[in-house]
């Protein structure tokens, strides 16, 4: 069993908390459940956010979670390097806690929408990427109502030159999403956020196969590195 | 106002009383004071008129369903642990793992104001299911809407749809399956039922029961508004009329978030072996739960009613007693683990608050800031209730109905016409692709569905180590249960038994929702009661207990009543969903076979309804004997490694199941129809009892030694072939129907999936 330790926060209304932890498991890592009212990250060496409604999303989503004690000290670790990842409710509660640029708004079919999607992996460079290759192309779940990434052109500019675009959905674009952004990351590459759902896709016959598993073990390259 | 208090009652005893108002009828009112021995207070007034509504006490239907507990095998259901009575039956699957599942209607809310409709339909039979001690694990939903282009449906089916997804994705549970049917009989009563299942250990086992004299009871969750006021017996005991809307205040507004919350709150009391009794508050609220809570436990209750945390502080305790907000649960506590059971409510940010306390006195008791309000043996509110043998007569037209067969209606034969008729029937909105809705619903949510929509049922993992799991699938052909009520009882048993099986799930139990027009006009009591007989008569030859269910009466507007639709729902059991049988066929080579025996069967079939607007003759009966023995090879060539995809045939027939598979799959194949039966009969027919079975060729041999050996008719006729665009001159895969014609699956698929956008909307991307 690896000692490393990779936590997930449950929030009011996370869903998808479970699933993350299974596949943080699956990967070989240890899963551990945090608190949305802890400030205690329990040692972890990455976070997780997972997708859900957090506090309902009745407002702006993610714009409460934000707030949450647990958030304070993720934030503070995420300056330091501890590896971050939001997926769907969890990329939005990053974008509102500003690890991350840009919001995610409502689909333009203004519709939810459940489906096997198809993403080309546009950087290997952050933490939760290197197990891909460079032009990977995955199908994962993708299951949101709001998942259309914006950011002002400056900033989509920015994320393109810098290679912070992670993930860009193939084929038809599911959501409205600025330039097909599926998922972003910081300038260091530790944080991501990332709309459709890996940990959906970790177990055969559990969804559209395995693609989702290899951002669960990139952050094991981390681990032994440091 | 001033309080009603019984002290008052007793004082006035001929004061007028608004029942009739309340839907009560003079002899039941006659029944309360008779029982009481004096005219009841208003709030007693409101328990009862809700208590008593159809909805909630069964009235009309309660001689008839009686069937489901007396037509038993000797000896009993093993697999029962819970029957029918409490929140949702209980049944044993081995390992120590037990599962709970009900199907329930929210029809008339939906019509009112669809999206909350929908979603409290949604919230309502979690709550159902979390209430016997089980974690919910998927929901499915089977809806019936008037005819697709009609305007109401237009109006409805949107926001049905977004009422689902927005309550059940936010609630994290995912949706694996249900119908979507469509029949000018339901305009303006739109069939919304709703199922959930949930498993739970058997020692996690909870009933709803106040034990304990002393003991605590908790109501928690959220607080209580107006909304829903009034709502069960005015919404679901009286046909709309032209003043529909002027009810929408009576419809519940939903939060899935708050019910979220309540699920693992609930959970968690329930883990830490807090709670002695548990109930959810749906229909009739606090009347309901208090009542039945009494009724089942220790026989009294007393409620402070004033202790009731407030949405609206306005309320008065006639309306707290009848509210229906959503959302809140009532648990019984020991007086010792009240503070623990507080303590895991604020975690979750949950508000508990006692109401009452367990008696022995035989009543139950309600002040209202000291002042005694009620005073009722709870058994009169919640358990005997009027039963009523309504009048039943034999449809009139039934006969004129039964003699105008399909069998008179043109066929398609020149090849043209075969192929013009392929597409068509494809396209159609009740054999259309069902993305579009299905697509909005979150099928992934807590990673353990194995199949969802479109497959023939959906699947969920239980336990993650051995792999055992359920399959659920919901059926009912309305329109063979409308030309037959009996045979179509056992023909939608028959079907949701077959789908099930089919998956390799071995069924063990039956739900259903019975949506029927007014019982009061004795032609649709007759066809209840005919409905009924035929469900519990199949249920027995199956050996498959119903374990609950919903009746839903009064669906019909002015005086048109709906198709009758008994829903029925078949739970199966299978010891590892990894060995589950999808519909995506296989590689190429491998053999497609026919299950069953096929006649011309067109009366009541999907053929005669939309290529001819036609509805009437006698649908073919069920032959529960061979559904039987389809189960059995079904889920011992699942098993046994002989089959890599099934689908039931059923609704369009042989090709409508080819199509689906086909465009499942993404792959092409050659299929022909075997000896002595027309193109036309093979590809439309809706014959019973069959099923497509796709083998791989090393399998043939035992698999059709095994068909002939147990007296199952198996034709071979087709096989999976990827390359056959290609030598054809398509550059796509096709379907060649050998001797007829080719098509490519891209022409078909854009034919079977262009319908439900282009009659709701925008395509989701």
């Amino acid at each position: 069993m690896s000692s490393h330790r990779v936590g997930i926060v449950t929030f009011p209304g996370s869903l998808d908390d479970q699933d993350a932890a299974r596949a943080v498991r699956i990967a070989g890592s240890e899963p551990v459940h945090l608190w949305h009212a802890d400030t205690d990250l329990r040692h972890v060496d990455a976070v997780i956010l997972p997708g859900g409604f957090s506090y309902g999303d009745y407002l702006r989503c993610g714009a409460i979670a934000r707030f949450a004690p647990v958030m304070e000290s993720i934030v503070d670790r995420a300056h330091t390097g501890l590896p971050v990842l939001g997926i769907c409710n969890g990329f939005q509660i990053l974008c509102e806690a500003g690890l991350l640029p840009g919001a995610l708004t409502r689909n333009d079919h203004l519709h939810f929408i459940c489906r096997d999607q198809s993403l080309r992996i546009e950087s290997t460079s952050t933490v939760w990427t290197s197990d891909f290759n460079q032009g990977q192309e995955i199908i994962i779940p993708l299951k949101n109502g709001e998942g259309g990434y914006i950011a002002d052109e400056a900033t989509l500019d920015e994320l393109e030159n810098s290679g912070r675009i992670v993930a860009r959905y193939v084929g038809t674009n599911p959501n409205g999403s600025r330039r097909d952004i599926a998922g972003i990351a910081n300038p260091a590459g530790n944080v991501v956020g990332l709309m459709p759902h890996p940990e959906h896709a970790v177990e055969n016959m559990f969804g559209p196969g395995t693609d989702g598993l290899a951002f669960f073990t990139s952050i094991l390259r981390t681990f032994s590195r440091a | 106002m001033t309080l009603d208090t019984v002290a008052s009652a007793t004082n006035s005893p001929e004061l007028p009383q608004p029942f009739a108002e309340l839907g009560l009828r003079p002899e039941e009112f006659q029944q309360i004071r008779d029982i009481l021995g004096r005219r009841p207070t208003s709030s007693e007034l409101a328990m009862y008129s809700v208590m008593w509504s159809e909805h909630c006490s069964y009235k009309s239907s309660k001689v008839h369903l009686r069937q489901f507990g007396d037509k038993q095998p000797d000896g009993g259901w093993p697999q029962l642990m819970v029957g029918i009575g409490e929140n949702a039956g209980v049944v044993d699957i081995g390992d120590g793992w037990a599962v709970t599942f009900k199907v329930e209607s929210h029809n008339h809310p939906s019509y009112v104001e669809p999206y909350q409709g929908a979603a409290t339909g949604v919230g309502g039979i979690v709550r159902d299911i979390l209430s016997m001690g089980a974690r919910p694990l998927a929901v499915m939903d089977p809806l019936r809407f008037g005819a697709a282009e009609a305007p109401d449906t237009q109006r409805v089916l949107p926001g049905i749809v977004a009422g689902i997804g927005g309550y059940g994705n936010c609630l994290g549970l995912p949706n694996i399956g249900g119908e979507v049917f469509f029949d000018p009989s339901y305009a303006g009563n739109p069939l919304v039922n709703a199922l959930c299942v949930g498993a739970m250990r058997h020692e996690d086992l909870h009933l709803a029961s106040a034990k304990g004299v002393g003991n605590l009871v908790v109501l928690y969750g959220a607080r209580t508004g107006g909304d829903g006021i009034g709502g069960v017996s005015v919404l679901a005991s009286e046909t709309f009329d032209a003043d529909g809307p002027a009810k929408r205040p009576s419809v519940q507004v939903g939060d899935p978030f708050m019910e979220k919350l309540l699920i693992e709150c609930t959970l968690e009391v329930l883990a830490a072996g807090l709670v002695e009794g548990i109930q959810d508050l749906g229909g009739a609220g606090i009347s309901c739960a208090t009542s039945e809570l009494a009724s089942n436990g220790e026989g009294g209750m007393h409620v402070w009613l004033d202790r009731v945390l407030l949405r609206d502080p306005t309320l008065s305790p006639e309306e707290i007693l009848m509210s229906e907000s959503q959302e809140r649960m009532c648990a019984v506590v020991q007086p010792d683990d009240i503070d623990a059971f507080q303590q895991i409510c604020a975690k979750w940010e949950v508000e508990a608050v006692v109401i009452g306390e367990v008696t022995d006195t035989g009543r139950l008791t309600i002040d209202w800031h000291d002042q005694r309000i009620v005073d009722v043996p709870p058994r009169t509110v919640a358990h005997d209730g009027p039963v009523y043998h309504r009048p039943m007569s034999r449809p009139a037209n039934l006969d004129a109905l039964q003699a105008d067969s399909a069998d008179r209606l043109a066929r398609p034969e020149t090849v043209e016409e075969l192929r013009a008729t392929l597409l068509a029937m494809v396209a159609t909105p009740n054999l259309a692709s069902k993305s579009w809705i299905t697509d909005q619903f979150d099928r992934y949510v807590l990673g353990n569905t194995v199949m969802s929509q479109p497959e023939d049922a959906g699947m969920v993992r239980i336990d993650e180590v051995s792999g055992l799991g359920v399959a659920i699938s919901t059926d009912c052909n309305a329109r063979f249960a409308y030309l037959d009520p009996y045979e179509g009882a056992r023909l939608a048993l028959a079907e949701s038994y077959r789908n099930v099986a089919i998956s390799g799930a071995r069924p063990i139990a039956v739900t259903n929702c019975l949506n029927f027009g007014s019982p009061e006009d004795p032609e649709v009591m007759w066809t209840f009661a005919e409905t009924v007989r035929g469900l519990a008569d199949g249920c027995l030859e199956l050996s498959i207990p119903v374990t609950g269910g919903n009746v839903s009466f009064y669906n019909s507007t002015a005086d048109t009543a709906i198709l009758p639709t008994p829903v029925v729902g078949v739970l199966g059991v299978i010891d590892d969903v990894a060995r589950r049988t999808p519909m995506a066929w296989g590689p190429d080579g491998e053999l497609i076979y026919l299950l069953g025996g096929t006649g011309p069967d067109f009366d009541g079939s999907e053929w005669a309804r939309t290529m001819h607007g036609h509805l009437g003759g006698h649908p073919s009966r069920a032959n529960l004997d061979q559904e039987k023995l389809l189960g059995e090879i079904a889920i011992a060539a699942s098993r046994d490694g002989m089959v890599t995809a099934a689908h039931d045939v059923s609704d369009g027939g042989v090709a409508q199941a080819l199509v689906e598979m086909a465009l499942r799959a993404d792959v092409g194949a050659r299929v022909w129809a075997p000896d002595g039966i027309e193109a036309a009969t093979l590809l439309w027919s809706e014959t019973p009892g069959r099923a497509i079975m796709v083998i791989p060729r090393t399998e043939e041999m035992r698999f059709s030694q095994m068909c002939a050996a147990r007296g199952m008719p198996a034709a071979r006729i087709g096989v999976v072939d990827s390359g056959l665009g290609s030598d054809e001159g398509f550059d796509d895969q096709v379907l060649q129907f050998a001797g007829l014609f080719t098509i490519a699956l891209s022409e078909l698929r854009l034919a079977h999936e262009a319908t439900l956008p282009r009659l709701f909307g925008s395509s989701l991307s």
